[in-house]
Order: structure tokens, then C-alpha cells, then sequence
């Protein structure tokens, strides 16, 4: 009975010890000679880890999506559209405010006639339809007021966060970023993402590229039509009073810098007076198509051979449509294209355009390409900004791994010399148990995917001093019980038995901290709370079962065993 | 066979008076050294020397072929507009430089915090010589004098939610703990485990105040892992209490408390020395990135053990020791002869300790 209990006992072990060392070092493709050597076994054991940003290098960064600004541009766009729609149906208006400070989004119209008032509601909602049902409208006095409540507020600034990560997603995917790892950050509402890249160590490029906004525009430059110049005013003020004083909500007043003569909108090479001198525009809004409306974007050369590079770009059907239209009742009006609320380029319409369009401007090849990149992914929701980043170089990476391992070994070597002076025998017992627990611990790491960090290393090293304690507790209980009198097979059984309570409410207390350490921690904490906790579990088996095993096996060896080495 | 510990009789409870006063005077200077510190700087978070990840700004990590010192390095700082960094040499890497500046651009937007501090480092760094390209190491191009080879930097929003975080964690895990005692023990026992734990970590953070090292992420991961630490060893001692006491029901407490911590001191000393042992070697070999972990570690794991020893196992027999003499005053004001003067705390209606023995020795007998 008692020794089949025995080889039950070694059997499992044999095979969770065999399991665990493939794991660990076994490759994961078809073993070669190679891969027995020591360097091969290093190089898989690499492979098969993985390992944390602090130990590979790579670029990680947190970024807030400012949804502030979504809510607020939702506003005043939807502000002049219900002025819009109201004046559209002939309903008089004395004044329509947006406001947007302190997390208050409202829309109030003023009307001459607050008669008029359901009127001019019942106008707007239908005009707005689906976009005005976030809303909620109240008339009184001579007002209506739209409020946009909290919840609704919520729900769009969680959609543009959403939609944040996704196209943020797609730009590292154009990049060619191997791996990214992108995810929400913090709490829900805090509207952070977490970006990891791997391998990048100077992420400047990378950072650009994600948080730029590229917002595209086609638009009306007011302007007598060609062959008359362009209208462009010399400064802002200028343009203004063009306006007579105040821009109204059907204008807007763009920068116009960079570009030279206007030319032929659809592709024409520009002339090269360049004129440095920063201008203005009056446009109007809003723009005839914008980048929602693009198909495609691709950096071109200028000339051939030059170093001058534009960015061509296609329109979706719908927008082509529009576009089309447009460009036919409009030929010789100027049309701009507008970037980021900075007019690009401006040509006169000579013939209908349907779907192809060009960003002329002194980009380089690197800044096309870039460009036309984000304009494929899709404007940005919201601006975003960096909260945090951090970069760790490869070679530091490796410093920290040689550091680690380095401490693990001493660390390692320390305990297991300690024990086989101080308990002989059952030292032993407590040396191949510890390292069983290292080995099981690494297979664990690797079938759980989970990520090996710098903290996680101090995990594992804090796990050789704290799983030795469970068999410095079941040995000290053993030769207390052996001073009491009893018989050596009484007094392992008592030892472990008597032990085993403590260890579990030791190993349970680390745990409960352990694991508020995973849930609520970040980034590489996690990764030591994940080896503090794999390392506690497997110890209750490698220090209990595998300890009790080999005690087992000593007992069974003699007959009758005279003194226990410990 | 070697044995530290045989038959030891310490009467460790006849000096609690001077335990408790010790560690009294320990969190006292820690406390004072805190809030000299912030009334000094009433404006700053000066009572800790909070890192980067609590406080925001930026930490720069540069390899140089040929080290400035670091005075040259401050001047070029200077130089180029940064008046407070740290520079601070690593000292088993006898090349790297680790700077660190406080938030830049205060008050200002968190992306430009995030930046500023980088792209300045990196101006200042320039007048040293060119910097490595991105994908070369220093050693191959013969030309650069430096490269950066990593960065942290924080905002100052990010710095105050990690911070805010943190100490949630570490809260909770508290209360965790205490539970899962409370439901193991009795409450008495519970409380007197919580109250030696936030003594340790205290007096860790105590320590941190006074010399002034720096709070970082991974320092908070170390007082968690010595809340753990530290409850482990006084659940070892209270375990044996709670077993002695089933045993040997006409000692008193006081004596049980005594032969108890005697009992499982060769324990206590050898467990405590090896996780010493090894967060030595973590303090020694572990690099710079886990100095502060591991020191916090090598304090608590220190005061984890005594505290066990000194503070837990003395609150613990104290209360319950008050606890029986009001259910003794209630029991006679009820007219009711004592049916079991013998034990010497919980009177027959103090339903608590029943039950935890009953609990007791349910798991001994599944043991």
C-alpha cells in the first residue's frame, strides 16, 4: 500500500518535472543538435520568455484623448446648424451661443418672436435628426436651450476614445511597429491609452505620426473667380474686416502659407515663385468634402527626379459625388485644400473633378509618406496628448538582465549552501525542491504568456527565500517533534501535518497582496506579482508533495531507519 | 547537528515595555523627519523623495564613452536652462549616467512636461559631442560621445494618479489581510497582526523620510510584499499560540505567548536570514532599477520579524487579556460562578474562542 503510494507520488513528479523542463527549454520548432547546446538551450529559453519592455527595450506610452475637445467642436457644430436650419425655413433668430466651460455643453437660441420657439425646435429637430437626440431642449422665456447631459456626454467621449485606439492601431500597423501591444489605460473615464512598442527606442518619429490630427479639407475660396488673382489678405485682421468685422458661422479664416501661385487644381505641376510670406484666406464652411470622404492617400513626386514630394489622394463614391458636383457648377471659383485648418495649396477649377485631388507643398519624402499615412487611417477624433513615456534601450534591457539573473544566482547560491550545511540531509530535500520551483515557475511564465519584468525577477528572487521557508518550518517542526521522543516516521508525519496550516495561511496572506498588486497595479508591478504568486502556488507543491515524497522514499529505503539526517 | 535555538526561555513579554517604546521612538523620528521636511517645503511633496512615477519629470539614462564628471555634466544642465537636476552616477556601470530633472514647463499642458525635459537633457548632452544614431551602438560609431539609452517621463497628472493608486493598493491590501486573519482568528488576533504590520511599514517609510532615498513604483511593491512578509511571521507565531493553547489549557497566556515565540524562533531567524540573504544579493547585484526595492525590503523584512516578536504577540495578549477581565466583571455582576477558573482568558460566553478552537482543530484534523 505504502509503496505504491510511493511511486504514484514519484511518477507525477517525474512527469510535472519533465513537462516543466521541455516547457522551459524546449524549442518550439524541430529540435536540432544544436539546440542541446548551451548556447541553443540560452537562445530558446530566450525565444520561449517573454520578456517585459524593461528587459527587451521599446517605447511605452500613455496618452490622454482630450474628449473635451470632441464635445466642445460637437457643440459648436451643431450650434450653427440649428441656426442654420432655423433660418433656413425662414424662422427669425436673434442669436444662437454655444458654451462649453466646465464640463457644460449647451446651445441657447435667442429668437425675436418667442412664438416662433416650438417652431424653430421642431425646424432643428428635424433638419439635425439622430445628431440633435443626444440633446435635451427646453423653451423658456425667449430661449431654447439645448443641454447635452452628463451620460450622453459619456457616451461620446468614450466613442472618440474608442475610435482613438483603433486608428492609433492602424497607424502602428502602417508603420510597420512589430507587436504594439494597445490598450485602454486607467479608468474609464480617465480616456487613456496605453501604447507598448517593442523594439523602438526613439520614439519621436512614431510619436508624431500617432498624435497627428491630419485633418483633410476641400474647400470654397471666396475669391472673385480665375482669371482674376486669388483674394489673400496680409494679415488676419485684414481678412476680417473683409468680413465686415466679425467672422460669421459660414466663414472662417484660414492661414494660407507655403504655397506659390495658385494653379489648376487635379495634379498640375506648381510654378516657382515661391512666396515666403504668410497670408490668409477667407473660406467658407463648411468645406465641400473632408477627409471622412478619402479613399486612398499616397505620397508622389513632385517631378521625377526631384526631392519635392505632394500627396496625392482619392475620394470615396460619396464624396466624389459631392465633390464632382460641386467642381462642375464652380468652374474658374478658387477651391482650397485645407490641412489641419492650414490652407495648403489654392487652384482655380478648370474643368469638373470627380475623384482625384493632390496636396501640393514643400514636403519631403519622409513627410509625404507620413502624411498620406495618417490621412488613410482617418482623422483622429480628438487631439491627444503624451502623459507619459518611457524608453528603455536594448542595452540597458540586457544590463537589467545580467543584473537579475546575476542576483537570482547569488541569491539562489547563498540559500541552498545555508541549508545543506544547516540541515544535511533534508537539505537536500530542500534544494531540489527550490529548484524544481524555479524551473516550474519559468514553465508557468511561458504557458501563461505571462511577462517576465525586472520586478518580476525581484518576484522570483524574493520566492527562493520565501518558498525555503516552508521547509525550514516543516523541518524545525520535524526535529522538534524527534527532541519530544517520537519515532522518525511519527515525527515527519507530525511535521508536515502540524506545518502544513501555517504554510497555508502564510502562503494565502502573500497572495491576498499579491493579488491587489496585480489587479490594481501597473505595468512591470504586475510582473512581480506575477511571479510572487506562480512562485507561491507551485511551492505548495514543490515544498510539501516533492519534500514529503523524498522523505517517503528515504523511509522506505530501510527497514528500520536509525537517524534522519536533519 | 547545528541548532541556533535550543530550549531557549526568553520571557520576551517582560521587556514589551521597551519594545513598544523603541519602536515608538522609531516611528516618531520618522514621522518628525516627514513633517519637518514638508513644513520646510510647504509648497513641495517633500516629506519623501518621490521618483519620477509619483512626482513627475524625467529621468535620462545616458551612456558616455568617456564620463564626464559630475559637475561637468551639471554645468552643461545649467547651460542649457536646468538648474535642479540630479546627476547620479551608476555605480557598477562605470559609464552610465542617470539625470533627473523635476517637471519642466510646470503648470503648462502635460505633453510639452512629458517632453521638454528630454529634448532639453539632450541639448545640454550635445555640447559633449554627437549622439549615437538611433540604430548604432556607442561602441561602433567612432564619432558619437554619448547616447541615451533609455527615458522615463512623467506628467504631472500621470504622477498623481500612479501616486493616488498606490497608496489605494496598499490600503486594500491591508484590509485584505486583515480579513482573511480575522476569519483564520480570532479579531484580537487580527487587529494585533494588522497593527505590527502598518508599524512595519511605517517605520520603513520612516527610514525612506529620513535619508531621504527615493520613492518609486517598485518601492511600493516592496512594502506590500513585507505586509505580506510580515504577517506571515506573526501568523507562524500566533499558529503556535493557538495550538499551544489547545494543549496546555491551565498555562496562562502570557507563558503560552513565550514558549510559543521560543518555540518557532530558530524559524523566525533562519526564514528571516535567507529572504535577508537574498534581497541582499537583490541590494548588492540587482542594479540600480531595484536599489530602492530591495532596500525597503532588507528594512521591512528586519522590522517585519521583530515586529512579530515585540509589538503583535504583546497587543495581542494585552487585549485579550482586557477582554477576560471584563467578561470575568460581567460574569460575576451576573451572579455567575466560573465554571472553568482554570483557563485563563475567555470566559465561558466568549463565543469567539470556542469557535476559532473548534476551527482549530478542524484543521489539524485534516491535517
Amino acid at each position: 500500500m505504502k509503496k505504491k503510494n510511493l511511486l504514484q507520488r514519484t511518477i507525477i513528479i517525474l512527469v510535472v518535472t519533465l513537462a516543466g523542463v521541455y516547457t522551459v527549454i524546449g524549442p518550439r520548432h524541430r529540435p536540432t543538435l544544436h539546440d542541446f547546446t548551451w548556447s541553443g538551450i540560452k537562445a530558446t529559453l530566450a525565444s520561449n520568455i517573454r520578456l517585459g519592455l524593461d528587459l527587451k527595450g521599446g517605447t511605452h506610452l500613455v496618452m490622454r484623448v482630450k474628449t473635451d475637445e470632441v464635445l466642445k467642436n460637437l457643440t459648436l457644430a451643431d450650434a450653427n446648424a440649428i441656426e442654420k436650419a432655423a433660418k433656413d425655413v425662414g424662422l427669425p433668430v436673434k442669436e444662437v451661443k454655444a458654451e462649453t466651460t466646465g464640463g457644460n455643453y449647451r446651445i441657447i437660441l435667442e429668437a425675436t418672436d418667442p412664438s416662433k420657439l416650438p417652431e424653430i425646435d421642431d425646424a432643428a429637430k428635424k433638419k439635425l435628426g439622430s445628431d440633435l437626440s443626444n440633446w435635451t431642449s427646453s423653451i423658456s422665456g425667449n430661449t431654447i436651450v439645448w443641454t447635452l447631459p452628463p451620460a450622453a456626454q459619456a457616451v461620446i467621449a468614450e466613442q472618440a476614445t474608442d475610435q482613438a485606439q483603433k486608428i492609433i492601431e492602424s497607424r502602428l500597423d502602417a508603420v510597420g511597429v512589430a507587436e504594439p501591444l494597445v490598450q485602454r489605460h486607467g479608468s474609464q473615464t480617465s480616456h487613456q491609452i496605453l501604447v507598448q512598442m517593442p523594439g523602438i527606442h526613439d520614439p519621436e518619429r512614431v510619436k508624431q505620426l500617432l498624435k497627428a490630427e491630419s485633418k483633410l479639407e476641400l474647400v470654397h475660396v471666396v475669391s472673385p473667380p480665375s482669371p482674376q488673382p486669388v483674394q489673400t489678405y496680409n494679415s488676419e485682421e485684414e481678412a476680417k474686416a473683409s468680413l465686415g468685422g466679425t467672422v460669421p458661422t459660414n466663414r472662417r479664416v484660414l492661414p494660407y502659407a507655403e504655397r506659390n501661385e495658385p494653379t489648376t487644381a487635379g495634379g498640375q505641376p506648381a510654378t516657382d515663385q515661391a512666396q515666403k510670406q504668410k497670408k490668409w484666406v477667407v473660406v467658407e464652411s463648411p468645406a465641400v468634402v473632408d477627409g471622412s470622404e478619402l479613399r486612398n492617400a499616397a505620397a508622389t513626386q513632385s517631378r521625377a527626379g526631384g526631392d519635392e514630394y505632394s500627396i496625392s489622394f482619392a475620394l470615396k463614391p460619396t464624396g466624389a459625388e459631392k465633390f464632382g458636383s460641386w467642381t462642375g457648377a464652380n468652374i474658374n471659383e478658387y477651391m482650397g485644400v485645407v490641412l489641419n485648418d492650414e490652407v495648403k495649396s489654392v487652384a482655380y477649377i478648370k474643368s469638373q473633378i470627380n475623384d482625384q485631388g493632390e496636396i501640393s507643398g514643400k514636403f519631403t519624402k519622409q513627410s509625404a509618406e507620413d502624411l498620406a499615412l495618417t490621412l488613410r487611417s482617418g482623422a483622429l477624433p480628438a487631439p491627444i496628448e503624451y502623459m507619459e513615456e518611457r524608453t528603455v534601450g536594448p542595452s540597458l534591457g540586457a544590463d537589467s538582465i545580467r543584473s537579475g539573473v546575476r542576483a537570482s544566482m547569488v541569491g539562489l547560491l547563498l540559500v541552498v549552501v545555508f541549508m545543506l550545511v544547516y540541515y544535511r540531509g533534508a537539505g537536500v530535500n530542500a534544494v531540489v525542491a527550490l529548484i524544481l520551483n524555479m524551473i516550474l515557475m519559468l514553465a508557468a511564465l511561458i504557458l501563461f504568456q505571462a511577462t517576465l519584468t525586472l520586478p518580476g525577477i525581484a518576484g522570483i528572487i524574493l520566492t527562493i527565500g520565501m518558498a525555503v521557508d516552508s521547509n525550514v518550518l516543516i523541518f524545525e517542526r520535524i526535529r522538534e517533534e524527534l527532541r519530544s521522543g517520537k519515532t522518525i516516521p511519527s515525527a515527519i508525519e507530525q511535521g508536515f501535518a502540524r506545518a502544513f496550516v501555517t504554510i497555508i495561511d502564510t502562503h494565502v496572506t502573500t497572495i491576498i497582496s499579491s493579488l491587489f498588486l496585480f489587479v490594481f497595479g501597473t505595468g512591470p508591478l504586475r510582473g512581480f506579482a506575477v511571479t510572487l504568486v506562480l512562485g507561491l502556488l507551485i511551492n505548495l507543491f514543490s515544498a510539501v508533495y516533492v519534500s514529503r515524497t523524498i522523505f517517503m522514499w528515504e523511509l522506505s529505503r530501510k527497514r528500520k531507519l536509525e537517524s534522519l539526517s536533519i | 547537528m547545528i541548532q541556533f535555538f535550543k530550549d531557549v526561555k526568553i520571557d520576551w513579554l517582560a521587556n514589551r515595555r521597551i519594545f513598544i517604546a523603541i519602536s515608538i521612538l522609531l516611528m516618531l523620528a520618522g514621522l518628525s523627519s516627514a513633517v519637518f521636511r514638508q513644513w520646510k517645503h510647504p509648497n513641495g511633496t517633500e516629506a519623501f523623495n518621490l521618483g519620477v512615477d509619483f512626482k513627475g519629470g524625467t529621468v535620462v539614462t545616458v551612456r558616455f564613452k568617456q564620463r564626464p564628471s559630475a559637475e561637468v555634466v551639471r554645468d552643461a544642465l545649467v547651460k542649457a536652462g536646468l538648474k535642479d537636476a540630479i546627476i547620479q552616477p551608476v555605480t557598477d556601470k562605470p559609464d552610465i549616467v542617470l539625470i533627473k530633472i523635476p517637471l519642466e514647463g510646470a503648470g503648462g499642458e502635460s505633453q510639452a512636461q512629458v517632453e521638454a525635459g528630454r529634448a532639453k537633457v539632450r541639448e545640454a548632452l550635445s555640447s559633449f559631442g554627437p549622439e549615437t544614431a538611433i540604430d548604432k551602438d556607442l561602441a561602433s560609431d567612432p564619432n558619437a560621445a554619448f547616447k541615451i539609452e533609455g527615458t522615463d517621463a512623467v506628467g504631472a497628472v500621470a504622477g498623481a494618479q500612479l501616486r493616488n493608486k498606490a497608496i489605494a493598493v496598499t490600503l486594500a491590501a491591508l484590509v485584505g489581510i486583515l480579513m482573511y486573519i480575522a476569519f483564520r482568528f480570532e479579531w484580537t488576533y487580527g487587529a494585533a497582526a494588522v497593527i505590527a504590520v502598518f508599524h512595519d511599514v511605517l517605520v520603513t517609510l520612516g527610514f525612506f523620510s529620513i535619508f531621504q532615498w527615493e520613492v518609486s513604483l517598485t518601492v511600493i511593491a516592496a512594502l506590500l510584499t513585507l505586509v505580506g512578509f510580515s504577517v506571515n511571521d506573526t501568523i507562524v507565531v500566533f499558529d503556535r499560540i493557538r495550538e499551544n493553547r489547545r494543549l496546555h489549557r491551565r498555562e496562562s497566556l502570557y507563558k503560552i505567548t513565550n514558549d510559543s515565540i521560543n518555540q518557532t524562533l530558530s524559524r523566525t531567524v533562519i526564514t528571516s536570514g535567507l529572504v535577508f540573504l537574498s534581497v541582499l544579493s537583490m541590494v548588492l547585484f540587482g542594479g540600480e532599477v531595484l536599489r530602492g526595492f530591495s532596500l525597503a525590503l532588507l528594512i521591512g523584512i528586519t522590522f517585519g520579524t521583530y515586529s512579530s516578536i515585540a509589538i503583535a504577540s504583546p497587543i495581542m495578549v494585552w487585549w485579550e487579556q482586557r477582554l477576560d477581565i471584563a467578561n470575568r466583571a460581567s460574569a460575576t455582576a451576573a451572579n455567575r460562578p466560573e465554571p472553568k477558573s482554570t483557563r485563563v482568558t475567555g470566559g465561558p460566553n466568549r463565543a469567539p474562542l470556542t469557535s476559532g478552537a473548534a476551527k482549530r482543530s478542524r484543521g489539524a484534523g485534516r491535517a
